[in-house]
């Protein structure tokens, strides 16, 4: 071991131990960012605190919920909701924040799809992105069954069966995965370990790494700019900060983070206090009782889009069922995200409006998902089953046009 | 498909938006913001209160006069036959215009009532238990102490005079059916009679003293109690409120057996159904939900209001810490939200 000095201050005590300074350095005050960006640039940081919000809120519920089928439903609305002291508050926290966090995920994930930032070198951090959404969406889902109510358990009952529809294993499958023939106690308490223990922990891992695919292709900028890190960290180091394309993580871009972090939180606690009921469906408020289906079943609202896909086809089509069709589109619907850095094969990065063909293509799309969206949670009857199918049928159609799309746009813009 | 227009109309407007923003020199984060706000506030549109509008058809307001008037409008709208209901009705206004006398009330509730009716504060005492009640009427008749302050008079006549038409359960029981409503029609009385039991069981209710509270109790205690005393009478023959350590009257076996479904459990019926539906349902069960084997009680505005109270003070009993708390948390975040904005302005003054 290296003799060590006595030091002189505490710093200096920790840096001799842990590096403190370099650390810092390297992590922080000569962490390089953009600056040319706007708020969306924001989301990340955002989010990193929605999900701490979460993990609080969810500690303190967790000594109180009671993962079983007797018990669960009147842990979280007797026993949080009216006797614990601001159990009421850590739940419309913990529920809000849990249906908000989806919405800055949506926010955070097309505005990479505007500016481009998934590709030449980006690749990484838009495929644990994803990853992250996976997480996310087993995390909600999970998080969802909980409370026990009337949703969360046809809400179960309507996602496992979709395994299902598996070719050959799909039967056993259900069962593995309820525990059960049907959703019963062995379901949530499976789902209440899913909860709180493994997806946790996964989603902590593939944050740390969601963070570490953006250390060496740089975070993207508004222009889509490639430019030199080390001549413009020089001129800032330099004290040219004015004329710097780059700015540190600390202060620098983090004072804008904290800035749109606390203008946000006065519209989530807002939500919190005042407005909470589309995060908390009334419905669910019914204890679960697999003998009464609700009138009408639908997911929440972040996954709306995917469950229209999921409906859209009612009809068979060249001897296919309508059931297996919504089973591969929704298949499809799943997947086709990951891939959209090989999809695009034009060269440009640049925002969407900057882009010939590619803008309509964003736009397209963003109308063809409200429009999933807000007829996935009407009853699909008469004409919204056909509204259905044909949003369905434009998002497939969007993906599959988008390779030859682009390749359009990349000769039109000569391959830059 | 009104959604999709307005969709497409939102799109198209925001691409407009966006082009006419950029060519004159607004702010581009604010430009940015602003779309964020429209499209986010359109989605919440489209599955919140649309999705809401389109699930739950409107039905017409609760209506607290009880003259048959909505019903008669509700038959002739479905173009059926509505000679009945006019008779019926109009022979219940009759009845209405006499004055009623308590002390002959007394002695025609005393001989037709109180056979199976206790009323407690009178000193008629139950004739016996619940459970034997519920065996033999198939349901636990009501105690009749502060019936007259709880239902309204009109109804109050027209119940006493056909019971299963004031309850709007001709579903249940039809004329000749199978199954007899546990109650007789008393439609063979004088009017005049009618009358006088409904003053006695009005002017009785208006002596019972309020409920006990004990001394110091905060106002959310004694309005709490005096909004059981109402909830107990209203509701609790035929449902249990566990989250207030209420059971039925009835049990759920018997209950099951008189309407063939079992009543809920109405601790998180506020949180569930919410205030406006509640409001609507109760005044009127088979106008919001066709076919329910919940009858029309015939609450007044007040004793109504009174039950709903009752159910936001067990069912959503934080409801005052939540809105008193409310301001403080975001009068915090604002004070935050501005030192973090002029702190960032600091940072990023050396940046420009």
């Amino acid at each position: 071991m290296a003799e060590f000095e006595k030091a002189n201050s505490i710093g200096e005590w920790f840096d001799q131990r842990l590096n403190v300074k370099a650390f810092t350095k390297v992590m922080m005050t000569e962490y390089w960012i953009p600056k040319e960006i706007n708020f969306l640039w924001a989301m990340g940081a955002l989010l990193v605190m929605l999900f701490k919000l979460l993990i609080i809120t969810g500690i303190f519920l967790l000594m109180y919920y009671k993962p079983d089928v007797n018990m669960a439903f009147d842990s979280v609305n007797y026993t949080i909701m009216q006797e614990v002291g601001y159990g009421w508050l850590f739940r419309n926290i913990h529920g809000v924040g849990a249906s908000v966090v989806f919405l800055i995920i949506y926010i955070h994930m097309f505005t990479a799809i505007y500016y481009g930032s998934y590709k030449k070198g980006r690749e990484m951090i838009w495929l644990s992105g994803m990853l992250l959404f996976v997480l996310f969406s087993a995390e909600g889902f999970s998080g969802y069954m909980l409370p026990w109510g009337q949703m969360s358990y046809w809400a179960a009952y309507v996602i496992t069966e979709i395994f299902g529809g598996i070719p050959f294993i799909g039967g056993d499958l259900v069962i593995w995965i309820r525990g059960n023939f049907y959703v019963a106690d062995a379901t949530l308490t499976r789902f209440f370990m899913l909860h709180v223990l493994l997806i946790p922990v996964v989603l902590i891992g593939a944050i740390a790494f969601h963070f570490y695919t953006l250390r060496f292709p740089h975070v993207n900028n508004e222009e889509g700019e490639f430019f030199d890190y080390k001549k413009e960290s020089e001129k800032y180091l330099a004290g040219d900060k004015a004329n710097s394309k780059v700015i540190a993580f600390w202060p620098d871009f983090l004072s804008k983070d904290f800035m749109v972090i606390a203008i946000f939180m006065v519209f989530f606690f807002y939500l919190v206090f005042y407005n909470n009921g589309f995060a908390m469906d009334p419905v669910n408020f019914d204890k679960a009782d697999g003998m009464k289906t609700p009138a009408h079943i639908y997911p929440e609202w972040y996954f709306l889009w995917s469950y229209e896909v999921l409906r859209g086809f009612f009809f068979e089509i060249g001897g296919v069922s309508g059931k297996d069709l919504g089973l591969m589109a929704f298949g499809f619907a799943q997947g086709i995200f990951l891939v959209l850095p090989w999809l695009d094969r034009s060269p440009m990065v640049k925002p969407a409006n900057q882009r010939p063909v590619f803008k309509y293509w964003f736009w397209l799309l963003m109308a063809d998902l409200f429009v999933l969206t807000i007829f996935g949670k009407l009853p699909p009857t008469g004409i919204n089953a056909y509204v259905g199918f044909f949003a369905s049928t434009t998002f497939l159609g969007l993906f599959i046009s988008l390779p030859f799309l682009t390749t359009i746009e990349s000769k039109i813009v000569g391959g830059k | 498909m009104f959604a999709l227009y307005v969709g497409l109309a939102v799109a198209i407007l925001l691409i407009v938006l966006n082009i006419v923003l950029s060519k004159i020199s607004f702010p581009k984060e604010a430009r940015i913001l602003s779309i964020i706000v429209i499209l986010v506030g359109y989605i919440y549109w489209g599955f919140e209160p649309f999705a809401h509008h389109e699930m739950h058809p409107h039905v017409e307001d609760a209506s607290f006069a009880f003259d048959g008037k909505q019903d008669i409008e509700a038959l002739e709208h479905e173009g059926k036959d509505a000679t009945e209901a006019k008779t019926f009705w109009a022979t219940i206004a009759k009845i209405a215009e006499h004055k009623g006398d308590a002390v002959a009330g007394k002695a025609l509730v005393t001989a037709n009532c109180t056979g199976c009716h206790s009323i407690k504060t009178e000193g008629f005492a139950e004739v016996m238990s619940d459970a034997d009640a519920a065996a033999s009427y198939g349901v636990t008749p009501p105690d009749l102490s502060i019936a007259g302050r709880v239902y309204d008079r009109n109804y109050l006549i027209a119940f006493i005079s056909n019971p299963v038409k004031a309850m709007h359960i001709e579903h249940k029981y039809p004329v000749g059916g199978e199954k007899v409503f546990p109650m007789p029609s008393s439609d063979f009385m004088q009017p005049q009679e009618i009358a006088d039991m409904v003053a006695y069981l009005v002017d009785s209710a208006s002596k019972v003293p309020a409920p006990k509270i004990k001394e110091g109790s905060s106002e959310f205690e004694i309005s709490k109690a005096t909004n059981k005393e109402v909830f107990e009478t209203a509701c609790v023959r035929c449902h249990a409120m566990n989250y207030a350590s209420i059971q039925a009257k009835t049990s759920a076996e018997a209950m099951s057996k008189y309407i063939g479904a079992t009543p809920p459990d109405l601790s998180q019926y506020i949180r569930s159904r919410g205030e406006h539906y509640l409001h609507n349902f109760i005044n009127d069960p088979q106008r919001k939900l066709s076919g329910t084997g919940m009858p029309r009680v015939g609450l007044t505005e007040k004793a109504q209001t009174q039950v709903v109270e009752y159910m936001t003070q067990i069912g959503d009993s934080k409801k005052d810490e939540r809105e008193a708390l409310g301001p403080k948390v975001l009068i915090y975040l604002t004070i935050l939200a501005i030192f973090a904005l002029l702190w960032k302005q600091k940072i990023w003054r050396d940046l420009h």
